[in-house]
């Protein structure tokens, strides 16, 4: 497969063919971060093409400093937000508990045994199988817990790209990933209990 | 039954300690203390499994195929942009 590097060369040279396959490579990404910035699939879309617009016209301002895919997200944030509603800066932060307190004795400790999915479930851990249950998951989660978790566990971004991108501290961005990842599991948990 | 040590964290602080241990943010005192339950809670390791699991999952979410029409009208924008 030819590297983001060699398209964006091949692109500079008006090569139509190298847009489409990044197209084809980013554009779904890019979907699902802008849904975590705009109300709807429409401005999400228009915000997309807007960056693929960016993309081509200012292709010579790409110095490869970052990765390509972090240039391409850092543009389409940038235009994400200006379509988007605006937000309060500090959010109100609610109580979150990453399991329910409902499963813990009066001690903290679990009140029945965690059963592992390992082992004998392991073959019902396919991904084929929990898709879309994360997927509708992750589109329920508040929008600041949506973005870090698409952008570090989906995208896999360090946490240094996404604290840049998402402007957020470090100890913020863990807050987001820890409330998201626990709900993510939960959800899960459900799922194979039910299965 | 774990017996607890005055120092010692309970599986309800454990949960909430799994994401700063696996981002390797816990100070190094409460990281030793953390592995410690985790050595003598079977029940917390298995929890910090399944969210090392849910972490793995989330990784290979599969994009959706992008739709024919969808990569025509972008085709079609390209050429228009390029011919600006």
């Amino acid at each position: 497969m030819d590297t983001d590097l060699e398209l964006l060369s091949r692109l500079r040279d008006g090569d139509e063919e190298a847009f489409v396959m990044l197209v084809a490579r980013y554009q779904q990404p890019m979907l699902r971060l802008a849904r975590a910035y705009v109300p709807s699939r429409a401005v999400a879309e228009e915000a997309v093409q807007d960056t693929w617009m960016g993309v081509v016209k200012g292709i010579e301002r790409f110095e490869g400093r970052a990765a390509f895919k972090t240039w391409l997200f850092r543009i389409l944030i940038n235009r994400a937000r200006s379509a988007g509603v605006r937000e309060r800066r500090h959010a109100t932060v609610e109580p979150h508990h990453a399991v329910d307190p409902i499963r813990f004795d009066t001690n903290g400790q679990w009140a029945e045994p965690v059963e592992p999915w390992t082992g004998d479930s392991e073959d019902r851990l396919e991904a084929s199988t929990w898709g879309p249950a994360l997927q509708s998951g992750l589109e329920d989660l508040p929008p600041r817990q949506r973005r870090v978790l698409v952008l570090r566990d989906v995208e896999g971004l360090s946490c240094d790209e996404v604290c840049e991108l998402l402007d957020i501290s470090p100890g913020n961005q863990r807050i987001l990933l820890h409330r998201g990842r626990t709900r993510l599991r939960e959800i899960l948990e459900t799922q194979i209990a039910k299965a | 039954m774990l017996s607890l040590r005055r120092r010692d964290i309970v599986c309800q602080q454990a949960v909430e300690m799994v994401t700063d241990y696996l981002e390797g943010s816990l100070p190094r005192r409460s990281r030793r203390r953390f592995e410690a339950h985790l050595r003598a809670c079977p029940n917390c390791a298995a929890y910090i499994e399944q969210i090392k699991l849910t972490i793995e999952l989330t990784g290979t979410i599969e994009p959706e195929d992008l739709t024919p029409e969808a990569k025509a009208d972008l085709t079609e924008l390209y050429r228009r942009w390029r011919s600006e």
